[in-house]
């Protein structure tokens, strides 16, 4: 198995070395006119297709986001579907430009795959569901639990080790899709279901009695999330991280989509700047002057995109937690438009 | 002692009496068949006793206690006695127009169903032999592919549409459609390239046949979706559609070229000679005697082969690309209806079933008018 991923890797590699060395993906993407993302082919909350084929969820509203900073409209985007296994080959044989796919940020990935992760915009983590009648409170007590999981995911990995870790025995169930988790959970053939955290809030909304079943405190692995582009083109890169900063910084100066029209004449320099009203920080990334102001003109900022998708008035309904700003105790930090 | 009764009518007019009940009608029949052992009696009241439990709940989730009409999930529930309890065929309902025409741009949607229409008018004259003008109907049959190609894809003065765009039901009727109608030629040219007496073209056939069968259908798909990309020349954009209908296509002729070279071999070498010893050439031979006995006789094979193909074809969703299957799975991914992966499922299966068993009762009434009895 080593050795097939081994070669595998290799052959990406050799790919990589082969791949021709593209203008530059800022000027593909404004000669075509249409941004191309590597999205999901399907996360509650995350990347989903409406009833009329429009593409909606989280990581496509960052993806609309590059599409405004870009070409200074969200809707020139376009959704390339991946599974999991294709992702990265799409990334890197040139079929899409940037990949906004719920993609966990490993050293394999960055170094192996020839990859540059350019910021975390979920901070996702391994939890546990179980049905409240079990009484169970705490993960350290599910000693000959039998529990569904995903096969060849991360997520395997964590709870074997976490199980022998805390000496504990378990049995597997192993299936392949969320919605096989579901049903063999609800029939009771698994006592817990283990996934990120967001998955296992996103699945239990969809139960019948969401309120019968818990999801355990314990988190047992880092799961962050985040964009990805090829390496070596270190401008494009710029652009998807000042992208991601510019909702963050934006929902800490608290400027919204729908304020910032009057944010334009706001005394702080630092909206200024973000709004490229003062400085024209726009043309030193080569994209627009109001660059920043599209995205959260036609967008939201970090918080919209989290509320009008994940969060708490939502299905899904998750806090922000981890993905609160730092300055009310969350992660979510971006270096200074300076 | 005289109690025998009277006879009424004369010698010889006697008539018929009634079977014994035990021996015919109703009663009969259940005794021969369902309770002639001991074992045949249990099995019998346990198939009754399943069939008994499956079929009213499975009556009671799909039709009595189902919803056709709700905006999502909560409202559909909320109609019900408790969640959950029927069968959510709104959710179908809502989604029916992606699942037909996946992200095929509305306004054109026309174009879709032009193509449908002329895929059933092309259709006809293929599968009715007793058409009038069949020949001119054969001719628009053959170059149906490529009128519908360019209305589906566009240029030439129609709006173009790209292929990403393409899902659902249409997907998977173009993956099938394509398939089905190119492997069968590609497989009789392999079939005869294998038994060519010409070296160097039987030992490409045989190669080429080998390969792909030694090939699951994954790997091929994972080679057009991705290696494909690292071996063309730069800046090359080759459609991963196009890319995905030439594997699939290829991939069903090695299978369908086996199947043919079976029915190939039951034509006895008499049959050769009939067609040497009247002056016929190769393909004469084989267009007017060999071809018309083998394929007839091959008809069980390959339709077998189109319906393996047609479903082989919702595996494309493990490259991104979304088919009937595909984008119901990812449509289970809306928080707005997520949860209801059985109503999908069934509907996906119902689809499959229905066509697949059309081409199969068709491949029935096909052996039925050509059988010549044997």
């Amino acid at each position: 198995m080593r050795a097939l991923l081994k070669s595998a890797l290799a052959l990406i590699a050799v790919g990589a070395l082969v791949l021709p060395v593209s203008a530059g993906t800022l000027e593909d993407v404004k000669s075509r006119g249409e941004l191309r993302c590597v999205v999901s082919t399907g996360i509650a909350g995350f990347a989903y297709p409406d009833e009329s084929g429009n593409w909606k969820g989280f990581d496509i509203d960052f993806c609309r986001a590059t599409a405004a900073a870009v070409l200074g409209d969200a809707s020139k985007m376009k959704a390339v579907t991946s599974t999991g296994k294709t992702r990265f080959t799409k990334l890197n044989s040139g079929e899409g430009d940037v990949l906004w796919r719920n993609t966990t940020i490993t050293f394999s990935r960055d170094v192996g795959i020839k990859l540059t992760f350019v910021g975390v915009n979920y901070y996702d983590g391994q939890g546990f569901m179980v049905n409240k009648s079990l009484g169970v409170n705490s993960a350290k007590e599910l000693d000959g639990a039998s529990v569904c999981i995903q096969t060849g995911t991360t997520t395997e990995l964590n709870l074997a080790d976490f199980f022998r870790a805390n000496n504990m025995k378990y049995e597997a169930v192993t299936i392949e899709k969320n919605s096989e988790a579901r049903a063999l959970y609800m029939s009771g053939r698994c006592d817990i279901y283990t996934t990120d955290a967001s998955g296992l809030a996103a699945t239990r909304s969809t139960f019948p009695n969401p309120n019968d079943h818990k999801i355990l405190p314990e988190i047992i692995s880092k799961e962050p999330l985040g964009p990805a582009t090829r390496q070596g083109d270190d401008q494009w890169a710029d652009i998807i991280r000042w992208v991601y900063n510019a909702t963050v910084t934006a929902e800490e100066l608290g400027v919204n989509s729908s304020n910032v029209d009057s944010m334009r004449n706001s005394n702080n320099p630092e909206i200024l700047r973000l709004l490229g009203v003062e400085d024209n920080q726009g043309q030193e990334l080569g994209l627009n002057r109001d660059w920043a102001y599209q995205i959260i003109k036609q967008v939201g900022n970090y918080g919209e995109i989290f509320e009008r998708n994940i969060g708490t008035n939502t299905p899904i309904g998750l806090a922000r937690g981890l993905n609160d700003l730092w300055t009310r105790g969350g992660l979510q930090y971006s270096p200074p438009f300076r | 002692m005289n109690n025998q009764k009277i006879q009424n009518y004369t010698p010889g007019s006697h008539p018929d009496l009634l079977p014994p009940v035990k021996t015919s009608g109703p009663l009969a029949w259940v005794r021969k068949n369902l309770f002639s052992s001991t074992l045949n009696s249990i099995l019998t009241l346990f198939s009754l006793w399943l069939l008994w439990s499956i079929i009213p709940p499975f009556l009671d989730w799909a039709f009595f206690n189902s919803i056709w009409t709700a905006a999502n999930r909560e409202e559909c529930w909320d109609q019900m006695a408790s969640p959950a309890l029927g069968a959510c065929w709104a959710f179908i309902e809502n989604r029916f127009s992606l699942f037909t025409y996946g992200f095929y741009p509305p306004h054109l949607h026309w174009r879709v169903n032009l193509s449908f229409v002329m895929l059933v008018l092309a259709l006809i004259p293929v599968l009715y032999e007793k058409l009038p003008y069949r020949k001119y109907g054969l001719i628009y049959s053959a170059i149906f592919p490529f009128i519908s190609g360019w209305l589906l894809v566009g240029g030439f003065g129609l709006e173009t549409v790209d292929t990403d765009q393409f899902g659902g039901i249409m997907l998977t009727l173009i993956l099938g459609v394509t398939g089905i109608s190119f492997s069968l030629p590609i497989g009789i040219m392999l079939a005869l390239g294998r038994q060519s007496n010409m070296p160097i073209l039987r030992i490409l056939c045989v190669i080429f046949i080998e390969f792909i069968r030694g090939v699951p259908l994954i790997t091929l798909l994972f080679v057009a979706s991705t290696m494909l990309n690292y071996f063309l020349p730069p800046g090359t954009v080759f459609d991963l559609l196009l890319r995905v209908l030439i594997m699939v296509t290829l991939f069903a002729s090695a299978y369908m070229a086996e199947v043919i070279r079976g029915g190939l071999q039951a034509i006895t070498k008499g049959q050769h000679e009939a067609g040497d010893s009247l002056g016929l050439t190769y393909w004469q031979a084989h267009r007017l005697i060999v071809l018309p006995q083998a394929l007839k006789i091959s008809i069980p094979g390959i339709v077998n082969t189109f319906i393996g193909l047609y479903k082989d074809t919702t595996l494309v969703l493990i490259i991104g690309m979304l088919d009937l299957l595909g984008i119901g799975d990812a449509s289970l991914a809306d928080a707005q209806w997520a949860g209801l992966a059985n109503e999908i499922y069934i509907f996906v299966a119902l689809f499959f079933f229905l066509t697949c068993f059309g081409m199969s009762r068709y491949s029935i009434y096909l052996e039925k008018k050509l059988h010549t009895g044997h």
